[in-house]
């Protein structure tokens, strides 16, 4: 199978649906004429022309909120973010109209839009420019997240998205995006709310979404080298809807829980992951859940202090040990 | 009508004997009125009600022995619900109650708190519990091995039969000694029994070996002699050989922690701190509490550690929390006279030394002369598994440095 950057497959999942719906369009900052400012969209301009790829002024609540009417209408909008810390300027359109409408219209107006684009800390961007909202879109009814943590799932994901009839966000992340993963040539999609074992293993569950699966798969490679203990690495792929029987399938195999989570601990996702895991097989468990998040403090710009904010592979190994 | 049960209160404790009644018959009582007296394995405490209500019956009269569960009185009015008697080891596995249940409710058998009766809880994991729940296991039984003592699942045993622990069956056995009626027959205090179940299940089941010095206790003698007739002076209480031999015991045990450890099985613990177990002697046997973080301690303050627990300890007044978690004991019988001897170790822990009484003897010393000598005899025994030979000397070395040039432990 062929190697594939992330990048390259999210350029591909759009240039596949622009082929595929005359409705879908791609809609930011410099998605056009400059390539993208990540260069997820390089080509599309040249190839699909001005009617498929627009370049926007630097207004993410009007440009967000002109995306949101269109797809009310029809059109499949898919929305590129600079940074993720930009939808905050455009949070009204994106909580009140995208995630609301189907609810207040009874039905009758759906929102089928995709907003996308990195929500990640860890590059020495500074603190305004590395959020990772992926809990605050999880925690309005009406929208979708997923963060994918490979090129395999970025591609299967962003399509599934695109065609998707509720308002679906896709956080990416920049640390990914130069990152190669084998992904076939065929079209195939990944359903949202599917999570993946992205290794087998029998001693502990570390479940976790986007880079963090990355990193918990190297700390799964540590463990088992050199304390002979098996983790398995739930990916969850998509944080809403929540494949919650995955969680509880794992927990019930290994029973005892690591939640990854570059998100911030307090009201994270991991909190909410160790909530379902309560709720739902608290007679699996034989250690307490623990968690293993971005340190709880604005992103750190100190370039000799930054590399420890994220979850590192030694943090959940010595995390993985107090259970063990 | 509700049962007062024989409650929990030391980790060892299996039965009591009810010493004192404090209560009679139509007594009213609320919760925490010392309704009677306990002699447990350690002490003699008083019982607190857990419940309110009136004194039905009277089931245990004093002096009688009961097991922890039993019931000792009938309480009515109480409002818990009735507590039944822990079921023996080979109880079956809990029925679905007989009591009518709301419709549509399974009635699925509640897993059995592992609640001890003194209120304390035994830790375990969920899943742990179920597998108690569903093995009938009683989980007051099991040590546990996880993080902290939690029990985990791996310390449920695969049946009651496999639960019932070896040390206590063997115990309880009786056995067949000559015996006339001139000599006198005396039951096992419940101190006795936990001194013999432990003792026989160390000595079975650790590998023991043993190492012995003989240490220069002349300095430690004059500096003593100093130090006391300075106390004389300001009036503050003696320092004694022992502690002089504790707190360097666990300054060397800090430094060397094989010592300060425990087997647990699958790994080692080393301890973070030196708890300091101290054997004492007590009417009927000896007791062994726990002197905490005894390395940051100073000499005065070890000292008066030592004498506070030495004198509650005869007076049968120390709490069950203050036997617990000892990392290293040291038992002393110079005072007997006693020139050297090995103890047995006091599981689990890795190790227990056995110092004997400072002697005048003749020695040569490094001019090849004989010259009257102090010496005093420090043996080790250690667990093999844990602790060994050359580790247990590394010790021994650091501690006879210690006591032979004793100003440091006045720092």
């Amino acid at each position: 199978m062929p190697l594939t950057t992330y990048r390259k497959a999210l350029n591909d999942a759009l240039a596949e649906e622009i082929l595929r719906d005359e409705n879908v369009v791609i809609i930011g900052e410099e998605v056009a004429q400059y390539n993208g400012a990540y260069k997820v969209t390089e080509g599309l301009w040249e190839r699909f022309g001005d009617k498929r790829v627009v370049d926007t002024p630097i207004s993410e609540a009007g440009f967000i909120g002109m995306g949101i009417g269109a797809s009310m209408l029809g059109i499949r909008p898919v929305m590129e973010l600079m940074f993720w810390s930009f939808a905050y300027v455009a949070w009204d359109q994106i909580i009140n109209n995208a995630g609301q409408v189907r609810y207040m219209s009874g039905g009758l107006i759906n929102c089928p839009i995709v907003i996308r684009g990195p929500a990640n800390g860890g590059t020495n961007v500074g603190a305004t420019h590395s959020h990772t909202p992926e809990n605050f879109i999880a925690n309005t009814p009406g929208l979708k997240v997923v963060c994918p943590a490979t090129a395999y799932d970025a591609k299967g994901l962003m399509k599934t998205a695109i065609r998707d009839n509720d308002p679906v966000c896709v956080m990416e992340n920049t640390l990914l995006y130069g990152e190669s993963w084998e992904v076939p040539e065929g079209e195939y999609l990944i359903p949202l709310g599917v999570a993946d074992t992205k290794r087998e293993g029998t001693d502990v569950s570390l479940i976790a979404h986007g880079r963090a699966v990355i990193t918990a798969l190297k700390a799964a490679e540590i463990l088992a080298a050199e304390h002979g203990i098996h983790a398995e690495v739930l990916d969850l792929r998509s944080i809403r809807p929540l494949d919650e029987e995955a969680i509880v399938r794992t927990v019930s195999k290994t029973h005892r829980a690591v939640l990854v989570d570059e998100n911030k601990p307090f009201c994270g996702v991991s909190a909410q992951i160790s909530a379902t895991i309560m709720e739902k097989c608290f007679d699996e468990l034989d250690a307490p859940v623990q968690r293993v998040c971005a340190l709880d403090a604005p992103a750190i710009y100190a370039p000799a202090l930054e590399p420890i904010q994220l979850p590192t592979a030694e943090r959940i190994v010595a995390k993985v040990l107090q259970i063990s | 009508m509700t049962p007062i049960t024989m409650p929990k209160l030391s980790d060892t404790m299996l039965e009591g004997t009810l010493i004192k009644w404090h209560k009679k018959p139509g007594d009213k009582i609320s919760i925490g009125d010392v309704i009677a007296e306990v002699e447990t394995d350690k002490a003699t405490m008083e019982m607190e009600a857990f419940d309110e209500g009136v004194i039905a019956d009277i089931v245990v009269k004093e002096g009688g022995v009961v097991k922890v569960g039993e019931p000792i009185a009938m309480l009515d009015g109480g409002t818990s619900a009735p507590k039944k008697a822990a079921p023996a080891a080979a109880a079956p596995a809990p029925k679905a109650p007989a009591a009518p249940t709301v419709p549509g409710v399974p009635a699925t058998p509640k897993p059995k708190p592992a609640v001890a009766a003194d209120g304390s809880r035994a830790k375990a994991s969920p899943l742990a519990k179920k597998l108690a729940l569903e093995r009938g296991i009683d989980l007051s039984a099991i040590q546990g091995t996880g993080p902290g003592g939690r029990i985990v699942a791996s310390d449920v045993p695969q049946s009651a039969a496999a639960a019932r622990p070896a040390a206590s069956a063997a115990a309880a056995a009786r056995i067949d000694v000559p015996f006339s009626g001139s000599d006198k027959k005396i039951p096992l205090s419940g101190m006795r029994r936990t001194i013999a179940e432990r003792l026989l299940a160390s000595k079975t089941q650790i590998p023991h070996f043993y190492l012995a010095m003989e240490i220069d206790a002349g300095p430690l003698s004059r500096l003593r002699k100093e130090v006391n007739s300075a106390s004389e002076a300001s009036g503050t209480p003696k320092i004694t050989v022992n502690d002089f031999v504790l707190l360097a015991a666990a300054r060397a045990a800090a430094q060397h922690p094989k010592v300060n450890s425990a087997f647990a099985g699958d790994s080692v613990v080393e301890y973070s701190g030196v708890h300091l177990s101290v054997a004492i002697s007590v009417e009927d046997g000896l007791v062994t509490p726990v002197v905490r973080e005894a390395q940051n301690l100073s000499l005065r303050g070890i000292s008066a550690a030592v004498k506070d627990l030495a004198t509650r300890a005869r007076g049968k007044k120390l709490k069950p929390e203050e036997y617990a978690g000892g990392t290293l004991t040291v038992s002393n019988l110079g005072a007997y006279g006693v020139d050297s001897f090995y103890a047995i170790i006091n599981p689990p822990q890795a190790a227990i030394l056995a110092v004997g009484a400072i002697v005048k003897k003749p020695v040569v010393d490094s001019q090849d002369r004989i010259v009257v000598g102090h010496r005093m005899s420090i043996s080790l025994s250690g667990d093999h598994r844990v602790v060994d030979g050359a580790a247990g000397a590394e010790f021994l070395a650091t501690l006879r440095k210690t006591l032979e040039s004793p100003a440091a432990l006045l720092l």
